[in-house]
């Protein structure tokens, strides 16, 4: 393989030149947004020599827009700049705070929530909450776009369905209506700079009185991918999102969750500990969504 | 392997520098512009101690390459002090005896700067939280929270 290369695009046509370019000569191609991932990887566990492409300067993956309809969110905006922005959190605060929860702040002066997703880790905390809001990935690819749900963009522990001829450009997500609300939470043994021993994440609908017209529950850190636990959500819709339902949820994101054990913790404790955070983050995504 | 030529701004003066492609804003600064304030710890953005400004947002310079750069706007701790002296962190972080080895400081006050520019009262959770990227292994963390506290203090003062 050739050396390490670096380019910086000025616009989705040309970063996908490159890829092809590059691709042609036989040389490896990574793309980069906040390195956080990429920069430590490449010192460590995997040093081959690439091409990398840096794609923050490009219109389309800085974009963030919040329409009527729908909010768009660049795959090369770092997680400070969304926690700066208000309304972005005051509609999706679930995945603004996962987002806020991946390392210290010089880490969120750079890291994506492109670059969790591409990153594609069991742990990833945004990845479960890009799920329940259901998130749809924007991809550029030399015959066009296409577009995949974020569900189905993680195929395996650090595998995704990216080719290495396209780019993330950034994430769709629904506009969440008034009586609509996320949550995130993750167990960690301290307050900060840790990866997931588990994760849940919760977004829901409650009609004027109070009724859960439709819900989303994904755990993460418990299965080689995130999981969408349809059993859950169907714990939670058509109730008032009590006790009883939000236990009935809890047990079945526990009975969904198949985790390993590790350093960070062992399946018995993973499989106990995913449930409490199910019936936390639902408790908090309730009480937001009817506020 | 051709070099790469990166032209950019480093406390307020222009810049020019041939790096590779791979090399770290951090070895940059060190190696080719000779600003050894700015520290290498752990190379993986865990302790801190390579923390700088780029566009004034901080970030851990082992975990952004030179090339990244260009055209940006780097501030080290070379920048923090002022012609008269030192800044009032750094008296502070002396007053309060908030540093031994010394090799996390320059972090530990480039990141609170930061801090002080944005919150300028801020409690004690949150200065905790905003340097939780900064790891000390001489003198625990309190006298260095004091001293961020007492420079917020005096810096109300001085407005």
């Amino acid at each position: 393989m050739g050396d390490y290369a670096y380019a910086a695009p000025t616009s989705l046509e040309e970063a996908l030149s490159v890829l092809e370019a590059q691709a042609n000569d036989g040389q490896r191609t990574q793309i980069l947004a906040g390195g956080t991932d990429v920069l430590v990887q490449m010192r460590s566990i995997d040093k081959e020599p690439r091409t990398l492409v840096d794609i923050k300067h490009i219109a389309e993956t800085n974009a963030l827009s919040i329409g009527a309809d729908e909010i768009f969110i660049g795959a090369a905006i770092p997680s400070a700049a969304l926690n700066e922005n208000d309304e972005l959190k005051g509609l999706l605060p679930g995945l603004i705070e996962a987002a806020d929860l991946i390392g210290s702040t010089q880490i969120q002066g750079r890291a994506t929530i492109g670059g969790n997703l591409c990153n594609s880790s069991p742990a990833g905390d945004t990845i479960p909450a890009l799920v329940v809001v259901s998130a749809v990935c924007v991809i550029a690819s030399p015959g066009g776009s296409r577009e995949v749900a974020v569900g189905d963009f993680v195929t395996g522990v650090g595998e995704n369905c990216l080719e290495s001829n396209e780019i993330l450009v950034g994430l769709k997500i629904p506009r969440p209506g008034n009586n609509s609300a996320d949550a995130y939470l993750r167990f960690i043994p301290r307050t900060e700079m840790d990866i997931a021993v588990a994760g849940a994440a919760v977004a829901l609908t409650l009609d004027e009185g109070g009724t859960c017209t439709s819900a989303r529950v994904a755990i993460g850190a418990v299965a080689p991918t995130v999981l969408l636990v349809e059993a859950a959500s169907a714990a939670l819709v058509g109730t008032k999102v009590d006790d009883d339902a939000l236990n009935a949820a809890a047990a079945a994101c526990s009975d969904a969750a198949s985790p390993i054990t590790d350093k960070r913790g062992t399946v018995e404790y993973r499989t106990k500990v995913v449930g409490v955070l199910c019936k936390r983050a639902g408790g908090i995504a309730r009480d937001r969504a009817s506020s | 392997m051709s070099k790469l030529h990166v032209t950019t701004s480093v406390n307020g003066q222009p810049e020019e520098v041939l790096c590779e492609p791979h090399q770290s804003l951090l070895d940059v600064l060190r190696d080719e512009l000779g600003l050894t304030g700015t520290k290498e710890g752990c190379s993986t953005g865990d302790c801190g101690a390579c923390s700088v400004t780029l566009d004034g947002r901080l970030v851990c310079s082992c975990l952004v390459l030179a090339a990244e750069a260009e055209g940006k706007e780097v501030g080290t701790i070379e920048g923090v002090a002022n012609p008269d002296g030192l800044h009032v962190l750094q008296q502070k972080f002396l007053e309060h005896a908030a540093l031994q080895c010394g090799i996390c400081t320059p972090g530990f006050i480039v990141a609170a700067k930061v801090l002080l520019e944005r919150d300028p009262n801020p409690d004690e959770t949150t200065i905790r939280y905003w340097l939780a990227g900064n790891l000390c292994r001489c003198t625990g963390y309190d006298k260095i929270i004091r001293a961020v506290q007492d420079a917020a203090t005096e810096l109300a003062h001085e407005a």
